[in-house]
């Protein structure tokens, strides 16, 4: 409990820093387009830690098996397994394991936790702790989806429609940079609302670094540790298409290998590469 | 365009002008202090930052490099009042075929424990590539050398990273910067300019991902005498970093960066600087981290024994022209390994095992032994080699022996094959059938005696008058990467 307190005291540290930060951009921009609200979601609805060695909690999250259609729609080339080999708990932390290994036809193994049908919810904070792996090729993900993505009957809604909400995308051969992006009708694939956040001095895959948002029925807040680095707006959301992000979500934590979005690993790509996830928490207000 | 040269100045002078001030007598103090150094990173923004008074310390001459075309420039920067400016010479420019050297700290050194990579922006007068730069290197131990080799040049200005291998070491460098650059093309190479500036130690942050290799990451097996030494360096010891532009960045790092570990000291023994001693007969396996992370790649030595006494040569002197014998007085050489680029893998040269002064070569594909004054060998009927190969010898041993001379035709040498083969040479190879000269290696570790005979002229277009390169090749590449040689010289009958 004291450990929960701890980080809850950190977070707060966080929100503080972010406040002063919002409030200078608000005392030195110029045009009102750029004044950002922040909303403060104190209220810790879930979270996962990992402290239960070898067991991803069957209450939280899903492991998906296999390959989707087409690579997942991306042209991915990994196998996504149930296998302690490519996901497993130990000393508080989550390991994704990105492993080179022939597997039902796909030349790489790893792993897609979702919480889909177990913890869904419209608006809060969403954030993570996570080291990130590396090298070309490597694609780790931390994102939300929306609960009625379906195939479009019985209420389902088909992608962009059921809306996205990348809270951080990665490209290991780009190890500064993280990306943080809205899908959705208008706006979605190749042409999404996304922006990047490099890191200063530093790197993603040397060590851990929050990554969150907070997402209201007006806005979407991008942070990487303490730094708000993005608002994405609903009215700037409907300049390109239609807001779809007023119901509940979904998380998804992935590592995938090749894909459009980062081309195939080269032979400088070293395997097996690892995503640690220290923990997860979604906050309401 | 205004360029301003600088001399290149005898560092002797300036050494002796340093002592003469420095030199006044102190009481030891009661509080004494480890000495710090000091922190400064940028080696050259606008003009240079606490070198030496002569900047740029040149390659020696003697060795071809080109002193003349160094300076800085005013109109060409890319930040600032000015840049280095270097005008790579071409390749039978008479003041030196190439251009290369260092900058070195003018006080007792810097501490660049705080800093991560060396990084400066450069670009070329055309796209060209420059053989060397890196840092560490002070003319005096060269103990925490760095390079990065072969960077691409770009006619527009870009950045260029060379990580520390691990800054904790470097307390007190003083070797801040050096380089090395050629000519473009085959010889006479074409000359061109490139400028650098903005030149310093920085702390990224951003490099990750650091693998360390040595042996090329082989676990690499080899057969050694008891008393040999020789250096890790020797075995392609790198580290790379992954920059924030996601490229690996490998650079060669001298053996004191690394921690080695030897499986069993009773039979090899490595010093801090990587210099490995054989105490004793057995196998050794030679591994190594840096900073704590392991060393890709191992080397495990078995020694077999002493190094067996090379047979004594029993001619006498006034019969012998000799090149590398210690019965006989030698002929100068140049080298006796060419290190000739880009094709020569072979490494080592003149050394000494237990005692005995031998030519030890690894790495093999070919070496040539280069006599500083070409010899007239008319009245020589014979050319005589020890040759040991401390490995477990291959079947298809073939190696070709030449003698070459000082004149321009590439056509007129003389050939021998060695090892036992028998197919088809060309009219300047000797008589394969000769099991003298085209002797077979039963057993790896014994020496052999081979006697080449001097062939006519006429058969080889060889002019005796002026031989001054004799060249052993690997011809058939087969699997011999190790040579002893000794008692090479010429003899008549």
């Amino acid at each position: 409990m004291d450990k929960k307190n701890k980080k809850s005291m950190r977070m707060t540290t966080i929100l503080l820093k972010t406040f002063s930060l919002v409030g200078l951009l608000i005392a030195f921009s110029c045009t009102p387009d750029e004044t950002q609200v922040v909303t403060e979601f104190q209220d810790l609805v879930f979270y996962d830690e990992f402290d239960t060695d070898g067991l991803i909690n069957p209450d939280i999250w899903g492991l998906s098996d296999g390959t989707g259609t087409d690579g997942w729609g991306n042209n991915e080339l990994q196998y996504y397994t149930d296998r302690t080999e490519n996901a497993s708990v130990r000393k508080g932390i989550l390991t994704i394991k990105a492993v080179e290994e022939d597997y039902s036809g796909a030349a790489y193994t790893s792993a897609r936790l979702s919480t889909k049908g177990l913890k869904e919810q419209k608006y809060g904070r969403f954030e993570a702790r996570i080291k990130l792996p590396t090298g070309q090729g490597i694609w780790p993900a931390f994102w939300l989806l929306g609960a009625n993505n379906g195939d479009g009957t019985n209420g389902t809604e088909i992608w962009p429609n059921s809306g996205e909400i990348d809270i951080m995308e990665y490209r290991g051969q780009a190890p500064t940079i993280i990306h943080g992006s809205l899908h959705g009708p208008g706006y979605s694939a190749a042409n999404p609302i996304t922006k990047s956040y490099a890191l200063e001095n530093d790197r993603f895959d040397n060590d851990f670094h929050i990554f969150g948002i907070e997402w209201t029925a007006s806005y979407i807040n991008y942070y990487v540790d303490d730094v708000l680095y993005n608002q994405i707006t609903r009215e700037q959301v409907e300049e390109k298409g239609v807001w779809v992000f007023d119901q509940p979500f979904f998380i998804i934590i992935n590592l995938a290998v090749g894909g459009n979005f980062v081309g195939a690993p080269n032979n400088e790509t070293v395997f097996p590469q690892t995503m640690l996830v220290d923990y997860v928490k979604v906050y309401k207000k | 365009m205004k360029t301003t040269k600088y001399k290149y100045i005898k560092a002797t002078f300036l050494f002796l002008l340093a002592l003469s001030i420095t030199s006044c007598e102190r009481e030891l103090s009661d509080k004494a202090e480890f000495a710090t150094y000091g922190t400064t990173g940028n080696i050259f923004i606008d003009a240079p930052v606490g070198l030496t008074d002569q900047f740029f310390v040149s390659f020696d001459p003697a060795g071809g490099a080109n002193t003349e075309g160094f300076g800085t420039d005013e109109s060409v920067t890319y930040q600032g009042a000015s840049a280095i400016r270097i005008d790579v010479p071409a390749g039978d420019d008479f003041n030196g075929g190439f251009i290369g050297g260092i900058f070195v700290d003018r006080g007792t050194g810097r501490n660049l424990t705080g800093y991560d990579a060396l990084t400066f922006w450069a670009k070329g007068s055309t796209t060209a590539t420059i053989g060397l730069v890196g840092f560490g290197t002070d003319f005096i131990e060269n103990k925490y050398a760095v390079g990065l080799e072969n960077i691409k040049l770009s006619t527009d200005w870009r950045k260029y990273t060379i990580p520390i291998p691990d800054a904790s070491k470097l307390i007190q460098e003083k070797g801040m910067f050096i380089f090395s650059a050629g000519g473009i093309g085959a010889f006479p190479e074409m000359g061109y300019t490139f400028w650098m500036d903005e030149l310093k130690f920085e702390k990224l942050g951003t490099l990750g991902q650091p693998q360390p290799t040595m042996a090329n990451k082989e676990d690499k097996v080899e057969t050694k005498f008891l008393g040999d030494q020789f250096s890790m360096a020797d075995y392609g010891l790198t580290q790379t970093f992954n920059l924030a532009s996601g490229i690996n960045q490998t650079v060669t790092a001298a053996p004191s960066y690394f921690s080695f570990t030897s499986s069993d000291i009773e039979v090899a023994r490595v010093s801090d600087a990587g210099i490995v001693s054989l105490v004793g007969n057995g196998t050794a396996k030679i591994t190594a981290s840096i900073a704590g992370i392991a060393v890709a790649g191992s080397l495990t030595i078995n020694v077999a024994g002493a190094f067996p006494v090379a047979p004594t040569p029993t001619l006498a002197a006034s019969n012998v022209i000799s090149i590398f014998s210690d019965a006989y007085t030698d002929e100068p050489v140049n080298f006796y390994n060419g290190f000739w680029e880009p094709y020569q893998t072979t490494l080592g040269g003149e050394t000494t095992i237990d005692g005995q002064n031998v030519l030890n070569y690894t790495n093999f594909n070919f070496v040539g032994t280069q006599l500083t004054t070409p010899i007239d060998i008319s009245e020589m009927t014979h050319l005589s080699i020890d040759i040991l190969m401390p490995e477990v010898l291959p079947t298809d041993i073939d190696m070709l022996v030449q003698l070459k001379s000082d004149n321009t035709d590439p056509n007129t040498f003389q050939q021998q094959r060695i090892g036992g083969q028998t197919y088809a040479w060309d009219p300047r190879t000797g008589d394969v059938n000769d099991t003298e000269s085209n002797a077979t290696f039963e057993t790896g570790g014994v020496w052999k005696t081979i006697k080449i005979p001097i062939r006519p002229t006429s058969e080889t277009g060889l002019d005796k008058t002026t031989v001054n390169l004799i060249v052993i090749e690997n011809i058939k590449n087969s699997n011999v990467t190790e040579l002893h040689i000794d008692n090479l010289y010429l003899y008549k009958e």
